[in-house]
């Protein structure tokens, strides 16, 4: 579609351009700030230039080290659960009934841990993984298995990632379902006169229809996966240890926990400037794949 | 030829999954903490409603309901209106500086909350909303709003322009044209924006927590405050928690016709 030039739309942006600058910009401005600067309490300011940045980027300090090591869980763990959640989306999405009361019944339930507050995500998969009062963590210990997230890392990484998954796979499900729906009856027609393999159906028709929401699907879940902080604190509290604090967590503890100002606002920075480039990626490849699709559609 | 096969096992297996830890925090909220802690049973054998009760007689308790309530509907609000004319103005014009400007306000959409925690108290509590509905929707507003303007701006293209034409042609001003043709036309749409508005706005809680202290706390917030006080209160723990399915459940049955398109942003 062809847009016309109107500088005057303007006006019209106007108000979210406020709003979001208000929200965005002012307080980034105040990070900004604080970066460049230490404080050692009574609202007393010094000049640090970028110590703070040279400090978090030097594994060898306690800052960088800490900051370095979250950021490497961070991009493990959302590596791990796009490899799950990606895969596990899509046979959802094809596994979903025809038609009848049992599709709304099924985008229902699969929509219901979307809109549980992330807080209380964590408090169900505390409930429901202790050893001692919940299901899953009684039964795999009834089943001679050493389960106990509290105190062995690796069931707790487990713990997170199956809740992750349980949590936001929905999501994925969802997205792709959207764009099977819009594939059009005949397509699947002409697959059966040609005799196409369920396999190629897949390849050629559906997967090149999913391409798009797909890519919404990875944008969402790897920038979520990557600033999650509420589930994983309320499940593990970044532990035990420090083996699940991921940088969101280790952020806030600096912040508000250590209230070092300087140096969390230098995490921060770099944390948001990380997620600006990867946004930025996808964003390209976004439009990119928008725009080689038009002259196709055009075409068919 | 559309599904695989098995799928109805498949189907079946994962809204299993979806469905057990949900049923056994609903389980919990029924049993009394004796028998949470001393036995494991499926069901409560001695069903109560204490927790229930004291969460619907406690004021600290139920106004928490009204406090998330309070400032997930002001948010929805501002974002929805706020993003309708910009939505527009992405999907109808060119104009300086549009792609940056798009690209800007998604890049807010993904930014983490907890980058922002601490600014946003110092901000709020400088110009006085500190502990009030408006700093916690103003602050949501960081992701909603980029949110609801992708989500319309996909319903707006949608629209044929010459609807827009022949109603300036008819001699309709641009905000009559707005509010008596263009609205009405993306309804669905402003439904989907709102249902996700509602959704971010109401599963958050870092951002919420930060800016409120007494007067408007979260839900969310009081119930990992008064655990932490009380032990380890976990039938009232569960029940809280059912309580704050409860409102998203009833969202997503009155948007479930429209849920599947409205996750693809409107760009199927």
């Amino acid at each position: 579609m062809d847009k016309t030039i109107n500088q005057k739309a303007w006006f019209l942006v106007l108000p979210v351009f406020l709003v979001v600058a208000f929200s965005a910009v002012l307080p980034l401005m105040t990070v900004v700030n604080y970066s460049m600067q230490d404080t050692f309490g009574n609202n007393q300011f010094f000049w640090n230039g970028v110590g703070w940045f040279k400090e978090l980027l030097d594994p060898s300090t306690d800052l960088g080290g800490r900051f370095l090591a979250s950021l490497g869980r961070n991009l493990f763990f959302s590596l791990v659960i796009l490899a799950i959640e990606v895969p596990l989306g899509i046979v959802v999405a094809l596994s979903m009934p025809r038609d009848g009361w049992t599709v709304a019944a099924c985008l229902v339930t699969l929509a219901l841990p979307l809109l549980i507050p992330w807080n209380v995500v964590g408090t169900i998969w505390q409930i429901f993984g202790r050893p001692d009062i919940g299901l899953l963590g009684y039964t795999l210990n009834a089943m001679g298995l050493d389960y106990n997230y509290v105190s062995n890392a690796v069931d707790a990484w487990i713990t997170v990632i199956v809740m992750d998954v349980w949590h936001w796979t929905s999501l994925v499900a969802l997205l792709c379902y959207a764009g099977l729906k819009s594939i059009p009856e005949a397509y699947y027609q002409a697959a059966q006169i040609d005799g196409a393999s369920r396999w190629a159906v897949f390849k050629a028709i559906q997967l090149p229809k999913m391409n798009r929401v797909l890519l919404i699907a990875v944008l969402l879940r790897f920038m979520d996966s990557f600033m999650i902080y509420t589930e994983p604190f309320v499940v593990t509290g970044g532990g035990p240890g420090n083996s699940t604090t991921f940088v969101s967590i280790e952020l806030v503890k600096i912040a508000l926990g250590q209230f070092d100002l300087g140096k969390a606002a230098a995490l921060s920075l770099v944390y948001n400037l990380i997620i600006l480039i990867v946004c930025w990626i996808f964003y390209t490849v976004m439009t990119n794949a928008g725009s080689e699709r038009k002259p196709q559609e055009g075409a068919v | 030829m559309h599904s695989i096969p098995g799928r109805r096992l498949i189907m079946a297996l994962f809204l299993i999954f979806l469905l057990l830890p949900i049923y056994w925090l609903v389980n919990m909220s029924f049993k009394t903490n004796a028998e949470i802690v001393s036995t494991m049973t499926l069901w409560p054998h001695t069903p109560t409603l204490q927790h229930y009760k004291r969460i619907f007689t406690d004021e600290s308790w139920y106004s928490g309901y009204i406090n998330s309530l309070e400032y997930v509907l002001l948010n929805t609000i501002i974002s929805i209106s706020v993003a309708l004319p910009a939505a527009y103005a992405f999907s109808r014009y060119r104009f300086l500086g549009d792609k940056h400007l798009f690209f800007w306000l998604l890049s807010n959409r993904m930014a983490p909350a907890a980058v922002y925690a601490l600014p946003f108290f110092n901000l709020y509590s400088a110009i006085g909303l500190f502990d009030t509905p408006w700093a916690v929707a103003l602050a949501h507003c960081i992701f909603n709003v980029p949110l609801a303007v992708w989500i319309l701006e996909g319903f707006v293209s949608g629209v044929p322009r010459e609807i827009d034409e022949t109603a300036f042609l008819d001699g309709y001003s641009f905000p009559r044209f707005f509010i008596r043709i263009l609205v009405p036309l993306i309804a669905s749409g402003i439904g989907v924006a709102a249902f996700f508005c509602f959704m971010f706005s109401w599963v958050e809680l870092l951002l919420a927590r930060t800016l409120t202290s007494v007067q408007t706390k979260p839900i969310a917030a009081i119930m990992t405050r008064t655990v932490s006080a009380a032990g380890m209160d976990w039938g009232l723990l569960a029940a809280a928690g059912v309580l704050t399915i409860i409102p998203g459940a009833l969202v997503i049955w009155f948007v479930r016709n429209y849920i599947a398109r409205g996750f693809a942003l409107g760009r199927v």
